[in-house]
């Protein structure tokens, strides 16, 4: 089993979710974020006082999923979330030991 | 002399267009800060309505305004609660058809709004109980006296004169409180900045204005009460307040731009806290002329409010002072700018009992009189305000601690946080 992890552009979520869900993904966490990768941060100017603004927000999307079909996971969020400009963000998956549903207490791939 | 409804219906709107600007300056204020500062510092602006309004009916009036002493100085000490004045008419270097209550009124507000804008100078860091008795303080030996020397024209019986200001007795030009409102807060400002020092940070982390739309909000708010603060000094519903209102209108709207084109020019961006502060920058710059100018003058002294005063907050960093919120920038800059232009654009032509300046053949005497009355009240309300500000300092502490100041004045001083952040931070109910 793979925890995958998708660092998103805000505006991006919604592409992103409905292409996992056609995609057959059953569900998902999505928390808000901020951080900075190549594209830096922004300088923002009140009565002419410079600030940098070095955390930009961002999506954090995160699945489980079967290890066969992380890849084809990560494939849809690639497609799906890229806009060609610096920062779109990143996709990373790691392995996971053990998953539980809670109301049920199923174990391992029945709980995913 | 039997009461005009006419002007008094108006005094009565303009005394409520100017209570308005004080929580309109609140929100201005507010807008500027962070979010764990922006409920203390909207309750300095409302502490000042709580505190002057009393202050005012005890002895505030009298102390401005009254005449019994015959003083250039000070009006009388009397404490007087207004009751015994119920039928009289308003006289100020002549009758006004108005009753005295409603100029009093419409005065009071002007002291609440002046120490409110002081608090813009020290936002983020002032013990709220310390600035509750500093602007008991400083209204008493600062505002009140000011006030008369500036506003107080005398009781007028005859041709007898009793118990004028001295600035006012000089011909100081300065319709709506140039001096004895934006220059006398503008310095006091520079005074509180000094004693309470700079905020933990200053210079090193961000304190980006949490809120722009609140300080849209608020600029609103101060342009539409600048009517009453400025066409209600005109004291009746006559040509004379529609020149001052006319004027207020363009130069709000001159300055606005001007500062605008500054940033546009410097920085590429023309933004809302640009345009926010430059119509306020114009307001301050035209209350004292707005009824001794033509309106185009008014337009020339807006658009250079707004580029004076958007160079004008950069000193701060210059001169390694945290003025927080800009108050000597826009109002200490915009009021004498705004006072020493009427030296160059008075004109008799629009309002008789006004005198012609520099531009207008007048000669430089109009403007020596504005540029000692600009001084005189800078140079007493700084001073004064040192004195009574390093008094509380050394007595009851003006600056809270450091771990309160980091943590956020909201919670420590008031016990609230003015935003939920997240749901997860609810907590119970102690009964």
């Amino acid at each position: 089993m793979k925890l995958i992890t998708a660092i998103l552009k805000p505006h991006k979520l919604e592409d992103v979710k409905n292409a996992l869900q056609e995609h057959g993904v059953k569900g998902m966490t999505v928390s808000e974020a901020s951080g900075f990768g190549r594209q830096k941060g922004h300088t923002e100017v009140y009565r002419g006082a410079e600030y940098t603004v070095d955390l930009v927000p961002k999506i954090r999307l995160e699945i489980l999923a079967e290890s066969k079909d992380a890849q084809a996971i990560i494939d849809v969020i690639v497609a799906s979330a890229s806009t060609g400009s610096i920062g779109d963000g990143k996709v990373w998956a790691i392995p996971i030991e053990q998953v539980v549903r809670v109301r049920t207490g199923e174990q391992g791939s029945e709980a995913i | 002399m039997v009461i005009n409804s006419g002007d008094t219906a108006w005094m009565l709107a303009s005394t409520g267009l100017v209570l308005l600007m004080t929580p309109g300056l609140a929100f201005f204020y507010g807008g500027m800060v962070r979010t764990k500062s922006v409920l203390n510092m909207m309750m300095m602006s409302m502490i000042s309505m709580g505190v002057v309004s009393v202050l005012w009916v005890i002895y505030g009036f009298e102390l401005a305004f009254g005449y019994k002493a015959d003083s250039p100085w000070y009006g009388s000490f009397s404490f007087s609660g207004l009751g015994g004045v119920v039928d009289d008419f308003t006289n100020n270097g002549g009758l006004y058809p108005i009753p005295v209550l409603v100029f009093a009124a419409f005065q009071l507000m002007f002291a609440i709004i002046t120490p409110a804008i002081i608090s813009g100078a020290i936002a983020d860091r002032a013990k709220f109980t310390s600035w509750a008795v500093f602007v008991a303080i400083w209204s008493t030996l600062v505002y009140f006296p000011v006030a008369h020397w500036v506003f107080a024209f005398g009781n007028k019986v005859g041709d007898t004169v009793t118990g004028a200001g001295f600035l006012a007795r000089q011909g100081l030009e300065d319709f709506a409180g140039g001096t004895a409102v934006h220059i006398n807060a503008g310095a006091a400002a520079l005074a509180l900045a000094i004693v309470l020092g700079k905020r933990v940070g200053w210079r090193k982390e961000s304190m980006r204005p949490h809120s722009l739309p609140l300080v849209m909000l608020g600029s609103g708010l101060l342009w539409f009460g600048w009517f009453g603060f400025n066409a209600g000094s005109a004291l009746a519903a006559n040509g004379v307040a529609a020149l001052a209102l006319m004027n207020t209108q363009v130069a709000a709207a001159a300055a606005l731009a001007g500062w605008l084109l500054v940033e546009k020019i410097r920085q590429g961006h023309p933004t809302s806290l640009g345009a926010a502060s430059g119509a306020v920058a114009g307001l301050v710059a035209i209350t004292p002329a707005c009824a001794f100018v033509a309106p185009w003058a008014a337009v020339v002294i807006g658009l250079l409010a707004g580029v004076l005063c958007s160079l004008a907050t950069g000193l701060k960093y210059r001169f390694n002072l945290d003025d927080s919120l800009d108050v000597v920038g826009v109002h200490l800059i915009a009021g004498i700018w705004g006072s020493v232009a009427i030296g160059f654009f008075g004109a008799s032509s629009v309002n008789s009992v006004g005198v012609d300046g520099l531009l207008y053949g007048g000669g430089a005497a109009l403007l020596g009189k504005q540029a000692f009355g600009v001084a005189f009240v800078a140079a007493y309300s700084f001073i004064a305000t040192l004195i009574i500000g390093y008094a509380i300092e050394k007595t009851i502490g003006f600056r809270v601690k450091r771990d309160v100041e980091v943590a956020g004045i909201d919670l420590n001083e008031h016990a609230e946080t003015a935003y939920e952040m997240t749901s997860s931070s609810r907590g119970g109910v102690i009964l």
